[in-house]
Order: structure tokens, then sequence, then C-alpha cells
């Protein structure tokens, strides 16, 4: 019998593949059907947003933000608009820290919806998304009823929210909310008990607590992995600290476990969002800043206030001074920590502004999460690390 | 935060004994900076000391400023979940200096570091695959440094007669224009033409 001839190969997974969410180019090395190297070629998206931002003025780069993770827009505009805050000692108006909470909560949904729903789609399931895509698409009808724009909202800014939410809107947003519950109960049948879905799932994956630290993970994969670990919970920011949710946790830290975490996150976030509605009920007063100096007047004040208007000239051509210094804000984005370390230099333009994606730190695990598994199971790893390349590539 | 971040400072500070050249507090953050030598045992300590735990890499990225004798900063941002705390550690240097890398200590390091390669050309040694991460194959330069121009130096675009992408040198339609809209009436360390007797008294 002749000797086999055995020999490694190496193929290219992307750039252009549908479960390759985006524009990731993996190279695998393969014995057989057994991967042993995973290099992921990241930056085909990458703009240089940071360059870009040390151009504008603090309130021109907002918008750049919406652009990152681009399934949950203003979770990624909180951070920033925190870490302004932060320096320029900016007090958010109670209101706005409300409808802040509100609106990065629907983000959540808004990314979880996504990423369950394509996470099933990656292993084969082709319903849930056609199911959740119509959820989602109502919560972007939220946002632009807030903000006018279904995605680049640039709607949280430094000193508040742009404008006020209509009664009419928080009361749509509250019928929502029972209807979306029945279709995330309409998955969890779809999907939790399902036999395909779980071989694909089950043991795949497998993060240990004190991997995950080592390797930055952050938001649903070190809550897979078991520690009760949120931002919202554990250095609460806006009003987080005063309302009532839960953390759900794996013990696996595979999978399915960080599946499970993002169903159930989604019944908090739902949670979350009743709490808000019922408190904006009550709560009525201004929703962006009134330092006249951070953030403009409002309109009607304007046609009456000389100061108004010349605080609304001076902002929207010299825009505010930054007091000098460094700050580094991190809200729990969908996807784990997002982190906005700001340098200022006391002008009217950001000195440099590092974004800390979370995707950044979760596909660099793509090698050490893959190697030993079979190359079916790369597409479901990478669908349940939860990555966008907006923010991966910036 | 669950602590005073003074009560940080002075932990860490105590940890690092002389290895930290400056601890302090702004905005409720506590930055230590050491030196560059150091970083290593720096970081390995912090996370090994029982008390701190420092076991999470949250970022590490790269400052410039061109007119200092070393330009570049190197930030990095450690996470305690236990104390529920964070840490920004500093190191300078030069463009021709390299730093020791944490990516032994902290695995999740390593993209990062690449990332501060890339786009200022910081280098670190001890490093496993230092590689461009972020920028096109075969890019030239570092775009993140201050004297990169914005524009960059190639643009790409698909050439129908070659049937293939080519890469040229940027031409602009317009120069760009960087606004200067600092306000003159404050802050302003140049004086202007016509301007000269309005510090005097």
């Amino acid at each position: 019998m002749a000797e086999a001839q055995v020999r490694n190969f190496n193929i290219n997974f992307g750039p252009e593949h549908p479960s390759a969410h985006g524009v990731l180019r993996l190279v695998l090395e393969l014995d057989g059907e057994v991967i042993e190297r995973v290099d992921p070629h990241i930056g085909l998206l990458h703009r240089g947003t940071e360059k870009l931002i040390e151009a504008r003025t603090y309130l021109q780069g907002l918008p750049y933000f919406d652009r990152l993770d681009y399934v949950a827009p203003m979770n990624q505009e909180h951070a920033y608009c925190l870490a302004v805050e932060r320096l320029a000692g900016i007090v958010v108006p109670r209101r706005a820290q409300i409808i802040r909470v509100l609106y990065s909560e629907i983000g959540r949904i808004l990314s979880h919806m996504l990423n369950v729903t394509t996470q099933a789609m990656d292993v084969g399931a082709l319903t849930p998304p056609l199911w959740g895509f119509e959820e989602r698409e109502k919560l972007m009808i939220f946002y632009e009823r807030a903000s006018g724009s279904r995605m680049h909202a640039a709607y949280f800014r430094p000193g508040g929210v742009h404008q006020d939410l209509p009664d009419q809107l928080v009361a749509d947003i509250e019928a929502w909310c029972d209807p979306f519950l029945k279709t995330v109960d309409d998955l969890d049948a779809l999907l939790s008990e399902n036999r395909i879905f779980k071989q694909r799932n089950v043991d795949i994956g497998i993060v240990s607590l004190e991997d995950a630290w080592k390797w930055g993970f952050s938001g649903v994969m070190v809550r897979g992995s078991g520690a009760a670990w949120d931002l919202r919970k554990s250095q609460p920011y806006e009003i987080y600290g005063e309302l009532d949710f839960d953390i759900p946790v794996g013990k696996n830290g595979d999978c399915y476990d960080r599946y499970h975490i993002r169903m159930e996150e989604m019944r908090q976030s739902v949670r979350i969002m009743r709490q808000c509605i019922a408190l904006l009920k009550v709560e009525k007063g201004p929703v962006v800043t009134l330092q006249g100096k951070f953030a403009p007047p409002r309109r009607a004040e304007m046609k009456r206030s000389m100061e108004a208007l010349i605080h609304h000239f001076k902002l929207y051509t010299e825009g505010f001074r930054v007091p000098e210094g460094e700050a580094y804000a991190a809200v729990e984005a969908p996807k784990g920590e997002f982190g906005v370390y700001l340098v200022s230099d006391g002008t009217n333009k950001p000195y440099r502004v590092k974004i800390r994606a979370p995707g950044f730190a979760h596909l660099q695990a793509m090698d050490f999460l893959c190697r030993g598994h079979l190359l079916a199971d790369v597409s479901a790893v990478l669908g349940s690390i939860d990555i966008v390349f907006g923010e991966v590539d910036r | 935060m669950s602590e005073a971040p003074n009560e940080l400072a002075l932990a860490v500070a105590g940890t690092l004994g002389a290895d930290a050249v400056s601890v302090n507090v702004a905005y409720g953050e506590v930055t230590a900076v050491v030196a560059r030598d150091r970083i290593v045992d720096v970081v390995t300590r912090l996370r090994d000391a029982p008390e701190l735990a420092f076991i999470s890499i949250i970022d590490v990225c790269g400052v410039d400023y061109p007119e200092r004798p070393e330009r570049f900063d190197v930030v990095y941002h450690l996470l305690s979940p236990s104390r529920n705390a964070r840490l920004r550690l500093k190191v300078t240097t030069g463009e021709e200096t390299p730093v020791p890398s944490i990516s032994g200590v902290f695995p999740g390091a390593q993209w990062f570091e690449r990332e501060a390669y890339d786009l200022f050309g910081i280098l670190f040694t001890g490093h496993p695959e230092l590689r461009r991460l972020l920028t096109d194959y075969g890019f030239d330069g570092h775009p993140l440094r201050k004297d990169f121009p914005m524009t960059g130096y190639v643009e790409v675009r698909y050439d129908d007669i070659q049937k293939r992408v080519v890469y040229e040198p940027v031409r602009l339609n317009q120069e760009f224009r960087n606004f200067d809209f600092l306000s003159p009436w404050e802050g302003t360390t140049y004086v202007l033409p016509g301007d000269e007797k309005v510090k005097t008294n």
C-alpha cells in the first residue's frame, strides 16, 4: 500500500464570506478538518476614525461613534459623552440620564437581536433572522423618531441628549415591550432546545474565566465564563445604580451559554426600559445641560436672548474647550466594555482619542478559541463572540 | 468605583515602590508613570499582588507628542475585577527605543501592541509577531503620528484598462483645510498684527 500523502491545507475564510460578519479575512491552517492556526487579517474597514476626530471639534467628533459598532450606535456615543463630561465637569440633567439609559437598552436589544439570530444563521437556521429583524426594524423607528435617523443618530451629546422625547413616542415604546417579549419567547422556543443548534454550540469555544480576563475579554464573554461582571452594576453610570435588573451568568463559557446570556439580557433590558418609561412620565425638565458654554440653547430661547445667540454661534464655530487632562470612560456596550481614552490639550479639539472596542479584544483570541476545533466551528465561534467590523477596524 | 482613588493610589505606590516615577490621581482615575525597562515586571507584580489583582488588560495605546525628545507615551489600562478598580500606566519612548512587550503577561495585549506599532511606529521587544495590523498590505508610514498628513500619501482606484486596483499618489482637487476656530480673544500665544499693545498695561 502506498504511503498516504498528508499535507496541511491553508484556506482563506473571507473577506467576502456571509458568516464572517463583514470584512474579515481569516487565514486558516488546517490538518484535515482540524484547525491548527487562525490568523485574522483585519483592517479592511479601517477608516482612521481616531485620526479624523483629532482634526474636529468635540461635537463634530461625535457622529463618528455611530459608525463604529453600527448595530448599536448610541451606546458608543455614550462612552464618548461620558469622557468629555468627566473632563469638562458637565452635569447631565436627570431626564437626559433616563433617556440615555432607555436608548442604551434599545441599542442593547438591537445588537443582541442581530447577534443571536445571525449566530443561528451561521449554524444553519434561517427563520430566526427573519423574525428578529422585524423587531429590530421597529426599534430603529424609535431611533428615528427620537433623532431623525435610523442608525447614525448623533443623539447623545456632551451635556445630555439632543432633543426631548415626545410623550407619544414614550407611550409607543411602552406598548412595544410586551409583544417583544413574546418574540423573544418564540425565538427561545425555536433555538434553545433545537438539536442542531445545540450540537453546533454546546462545548464549542470554551473560555475559562482566567483566560477571559487575561485576553482582555469583557461583557458577555466574561459573563459566559462565570463572572458576574457588568459595568452597569459594578461601576454604575447615569441612573443604572437605582434601577432593578439582574445579570445573567453562564457556567460553561461555551457558545451555547453566551447565547442564553444574550437572550436573558434582552429580557432584562426590557425590564430596565419599563422602569425608565415610568420615570420619564414623572421626571420633566431639561434634557441637556443648562451650562451654556457646553450645550447649545433651545431654539425658542435664541429668539429672545442675546447671550443665547452668542453661545449658539460660538458653539457651532469654535466649539467648546475641554480643560487639559486625560480620562478613560467606559460603558457596558452590548458587545462588552466600550471605552474612550480622551487626551485633551485644552483646545477645542481632542488631542488624542483612543477607542477601545470590545470586539477587537475578542477577535484577537480567535486563534486561541478555535485551535483544535473543526472548520465548521469557526463560524459558530465567530458568531458567538459578536464582532462588528466597524468597531474592530475603526 | 467601590473605593476612593486615593486609597488605590497609595496601594499601587506601595506595591511598585521605587519602580513608580510618579503616582497621581486626576478626575477620579489613578495614573502611574513607570520606567520603560521595568514595565513587564511592574504589570506582573500588579497582576500577582493579591490585594490589587489587576488581572485584566483593557487597552494599550500610543500618544504622540512630536515636540518632546522621547515623543511617544505608551498608555496601558488595567482592570482589577476583584477590587473593582482601574489603573493607568504610562511609559515614554522614542522612535527608535523599543518598549518591552507585555504580551507574555497578558496575551490580550498582543493586538494592542501591534496596533501601536502599526499606527505610531512604537517598537516592542519580545512580541511574538510584530506585524502591521490595521493598515493596508505594504503600507508605508505610521498614520496616527501628528506629522502624518490627514489625507495620506497614496490613494487607490480601480483601473478599467489594467483590470485591477492601482495605487497612485494622492491628488487633492482642493487643498486640505484645517480651520483654526480657536478664539483669538483668549488663550493664544501669538500676537495679532497691529495688536502689539494689548498685553501692556
